[in-house]
């Protein structure tokens, strides 16, 4: 079972261009800021809104503009669960569950939804009203209530966002083991990082309406192609030219690298790597740059600087380093970074 | 509580417009003929009236409710000036005076009018002067207020209820039915109570579209106004009853208002 889907939505000069790929058994995380288009892309693909392009889920066409083709979203067997449960606050919990079944004409439906519940240890709340439970509760209850008519594809729209970081860990857990037993195709659309990673075998990363990287989170935070994901990464990311041993950025920077091959590449520097000075140092580096300190912030006892100039860097440094330093914002620096810790990959 | 003052000049003002209401419900209350009142009640004029009051605006409401909740989801739920046109239509008889209302319906409705003519030529039928009548008129005048208070509803209804049910499967008609109507039950219970008020109280549509012919067209206002002249014992007995069924909506609605924040 695979989705093969090229969504196409242009509203209000913004245009969602998208081709996408999923197979049965893994998740995917579509992973991008606010307004990149996720929630779009998914409503596109649940039926809910108009697009153009072609979506195909197990040799089924749902959708397909070019040939008239519309399957309504009640026929798709998308399962959709929004970021805050929108469970329907007239119907007991059970009935909610039951709701799906009730509808596509399942036998049993109040008994089956009741199964699942306490399948999900949440038996005893089969007759409360929706406004009786958590938001941990309602948001688990409403995944069961998607889940329990056993959809082709599950839609999942930031299931974590809107939750207490309190009980994030707990409905993690709980759509942790349901995406395991899940045998459809399963697409998370996400703005954190980490709900990203803790869920999804395979990253999409949107930005303005437009696929920039995709693959393993591994793959994805080791080599980012937009800032987005070099600072989810945590890493300085830089775009250029390179000739050589250099790397031209805009402007009249350049940054050494080993072997950094020739035409358009992206420069990573993990902020450990880059050293500061305060006169100009002189030693092995081969990059050292001049610029000021924009903003100073604290993590534990780790000091990410951020400085700017022709090489805007963020350098992690300690804390007793930054007092040494007097590190404020608006002090001058020198930035020392080995070629051999720049890592460059093509654009 | 908030030490600012209100002016001297202020409270006056709205002590006047105070007893300008309660003036009238005081007189109403102090001349009823509290002794007379169960015979009153139980004269056949004043039962009849009653009887077809209840009938008619029932009714109205019954109607109002079938065709203004369709009419209310297509003000909510399109756009454009047409859209926009439709609205201030829909409203219209809520600002009109009534008796404008009875006119306009006897034009369209009348045995010369504009469709009135035709259902008379084609089929026999006479609206003007029957109950069929008193119940257009009532509904003419008191659906506008369904309309509004069910399109504020669907307008503040977060769709998304809408479109998980869709998701789960479930066709236009099990989403209206099971989701859509249940949610807007507030909306559309004050809406029916206002218009059932308003169709309640209906008089001069009515009278103009419908006339004064007892068990047929003289509902309770009518009736009241009718026996002002001759009967003014029954005529406060009468109007006490629309007083009491007013302050018991009210209180009902207000009980309703407070229950729901």
């Amino acid at each position: 079972m695979t989705l093969d889907a090229v969504v196409r939505v242009r509203r209000n000069g913004f245009t969602l261009d998208v081709a996408l790929t999923a197979a049965a058994g893994e998740t995917v995380a579509v992973l991008g800021p606010n307004g990149a288009g996720k929630t779009t892309l998914l409503r596109a693909l649940a039926g809910l809104d108009e697009m153009e392009g072609r979506v195909v889920l197990d040799g089924e066409v749902l959708e397909d503009t070019s040939q008239g083709v519309h399957v309504p979203a009640e026929r798709r067997r998308a399962g959709l669960v929004f970021q805050d449960h929108v469970l329907f606050p007239h119907l007991s919990v059970v009935e909610n569950v039951a709701f799906g079944l009730r509808a596509q004409k399942r036998p049993h439906p109040a008994a089956v939804a009741q199964r699942w519940l306490v399948e999900a240890g949440l038996g005893d709340r089969a007759g409360a009203l929706p406004r009786a439970l958590s938001g941990g509760q309602a948001q688990r209850v409403a995944l069961i209530r998607a889940l329990a008519t056993e959809p082709r594809l599950l839609l999942l729209d930031e299931p974590l966002s809107a939750l207490d970081v309190s009980v994030r860990a707990e409905v993690r857990r709980e759509l942790t083991r349901q995406l395991d037993s899940f045998r459809g195709v399963r697409l998370l659309v996400t703005h954190d990082p980490v709900e990203a990673m803790a869920l999804a075998d395979r990253l999409v990363v949107l930005e303005g309406g437009l696929v920039v990287q995709s693959g393993t989170p591994d793959d994805v935070t080791a080599r980012p192609r937009s800032r987005f994901v070099a600072d989810l990464a945590g890493v300085n990311l830089l775009r250029g030219r390179a000739h050589g041993d250099q790397v031209l950025l805009a402007g009249d920077a350049s940054v050494a690298a080993v072997s950094a091959g020739e035409g358009d590449v992206f420069a990573v520097i993990h902020p450990r790597a880059v050293a500061l000075y305060r006169s100009r140092p002189d030693g092995t580096p081969r990059n050292v740059w001049h610029g000021e300190v924009d903003s100073v912030d604290l993590h534990g006892d780790r000091v990410r600087v951020r400085v700017k100039g022709p090489v805007p860097l963020v350098a992690e440094v300690t804390r007793g380093a930054t007092l040494e330093l007097g590190l404020t914002a608006g002090a001058t620096v020198w930035m020392a970074v080995k070629a051999t810790e720049v890592s460059v990959y093509p654009a | 509580m908030s030490r600012a003052k209100i002016p001297a000049a202020i409270g006056i003002l709205a002590a006047l417009g105070l007893l300008l209401f309660l003036l009238p419900l005081a007189g109403l209350i102090v001349r009823a003929p509290w002794n007379q009142a169960l015979g009153e009640l139980t004269d056949p004029t004043t039962t009849t009236a009653l009887g077809l009051s209840l009938f008619c605006s029932l009714t109205a409401t019954a109607i109002a409710l079938i065709l203004g909740i369709p009419l209310a989801m297509i003000l909510a739920r399109t756009r454009g000036t047409l859209r926009n046109v439709l609205r201030a239509l829909t409203t219209l008889p809520m600002v009109l005076p009534p008796v404008v209302g009875g006119v306009a319906l006897l034009l369209a409705f009348g045995r010369r009018g504009l469709v009135g003519s035709l259902l008379y030529q084609a089929f026999g039928i006479q609206i003007p002067f029957t109950t069929a009548a008193a119940v257009m008129a009532e509904t003419f005048v008191a659906m506008p207020f369904l309309v509004i208070a069910v399109e504020a509803g669907l307008r503040s209804l977060d769709h998304r209820y809408e479109e998980a049910a869709r998701s789960l499967g479930a066709g236009y008609w099990r989403v209206f039915v099971r989701v859509t109507l249940p949610l807007l039950r507030p909306a559309i219970f004050s809406g029916a109570v206002l218009c059932w008020a308003r169709a309640l109280g209906e008089f001069g549509a009515t009278i103009t579209f419908a006339g004064n012919f007892p068990g047929r067209t003289q509902t309770v206002p009518i009736a009241v106004y009718i026996a002002l002249e001759t009967r003014p014992e029954a005529a406060i007995t009468l109007s006490l009853i629309l007083l009491v069924v007013s302050v018991a909506l009210l209180a009902g609605m207000r009980e309703r208002w407070l229950g729901a924040l």
